[in-house]
């Protein structure tokens, strides 16, 4: 029996959530950026599935798209984590608040 | 068969998220989320995407967090012992109950029989051949500029992360 597209969307919509309180709740810099790839694989799900819904590709060139931009942000978040970590010594985002008014 | 797949792929993908999420060691909140990169792209097997499939195995589980779990490992980090750690495993329960109650409320309010009619993929759905087929004439543009994009990115590392000019 086939999955129905609503299941796919309630997990997605779980996934979705559950990396919208990781981002809110955790203060650790590379948890929360986990929790924004954990966001944007919950896109990627709902793409897939309405593709496969539709019998429309384009979904898949939207989340090929959303890949390619997670490794460029992948490499470049990092790699300010990583200096963020040499100037500071710390990866807290509470303790980076040179731009606070 | 397909539906029982489904929930275990998704129940796991669930256990990842919620572990990464409330885990205290950075460590482990990666294994979790590569586990629930694992399970997403066994979904998307399950929905033809073939090709996008084996993408998520290896630019995601394999890349893109092997990268976050060596800057893991590189910083060796504590977790700061404050109001909000204290209280955050109930915060993050209570937050993810309710805004998944929400989401879940939301879209069971949808009603599948507006939605247009599931179509039966055609043939070749979601394999390399159409797919790259697909990327190299109506989507050339943006896959250029991808290419691009991943390039200034790969300058932009090496910058920001090189200690001295």
């Amino acid at each position: 029996m086939p999955v129905p597209l609503n299941h796919y969307l309630i997990l997605s919509g779980l996934l979705f959530a559950i990396g919208v309180v990781g981002v809110i709740t955790r203060r650790n810099a590379l948890i929360v950026y986990m929790s924004i790839e954990l966001m944007l694989n919950a896109v990627n799900l709902t793409f897939i599935a309405f593709s496969r819904h539709l019998g429309d590709m384009g979904g898949h060139m939207f989340t090929f798209m959303v890949m390619a931009v997670a490794a460029a942000e992948a490499a470049v978040g990092l790699a300010i984590v990583i200096s963020l970590f040499r100037t500071r010594q710390t990866v807290d985002v509470d303790d980076v608040n040179l731009l606070k008014g | 068969m397909q539906l029982l797949m489904f929930y275990g792929f998704g129940f796991f993908a669930l256990f990842g998220a919620i572990g990464m999420v409330m885990s205290r060691q950075p460590v482990m909140s990666a294994l979790l989320l590569i586990v629930n990169m694992f399970c997403l792209a066994g979904l998307y097997a399950q929905l033809d995407a073939h090709v996008i499939a084996a993408l998520q195995l290896i630019v995601y589980a394999g890349a893109v967090m092997v990268l976050v779990l060596f800057v893991i490992m590189l910083l060796n980090l504590r977790e700061k012992q404050g109001i909000v750690s204290k209280h955050q495993v109930a915060l993050q329960a209570v937050g993810i109950s309710a805004l998944g109650f929400f989401v879940t409320a939301i879209i069971a309010r949808l009603e599948p029989g507006k939605l247009p009619a599931a179509k039966e993929p055609a043939e070749g759905f979601g394999t390399m051949a159409a797919v790259g087929k697909l990327l190299f004439t109506d989507y050339l543009l943006p896959f250029e500029i991808a290419s691009v994009l991943l390039l200034a990115a790969m300058v932009g590392a090496v910058i920001l992360a090189k200690s001295k000019v």
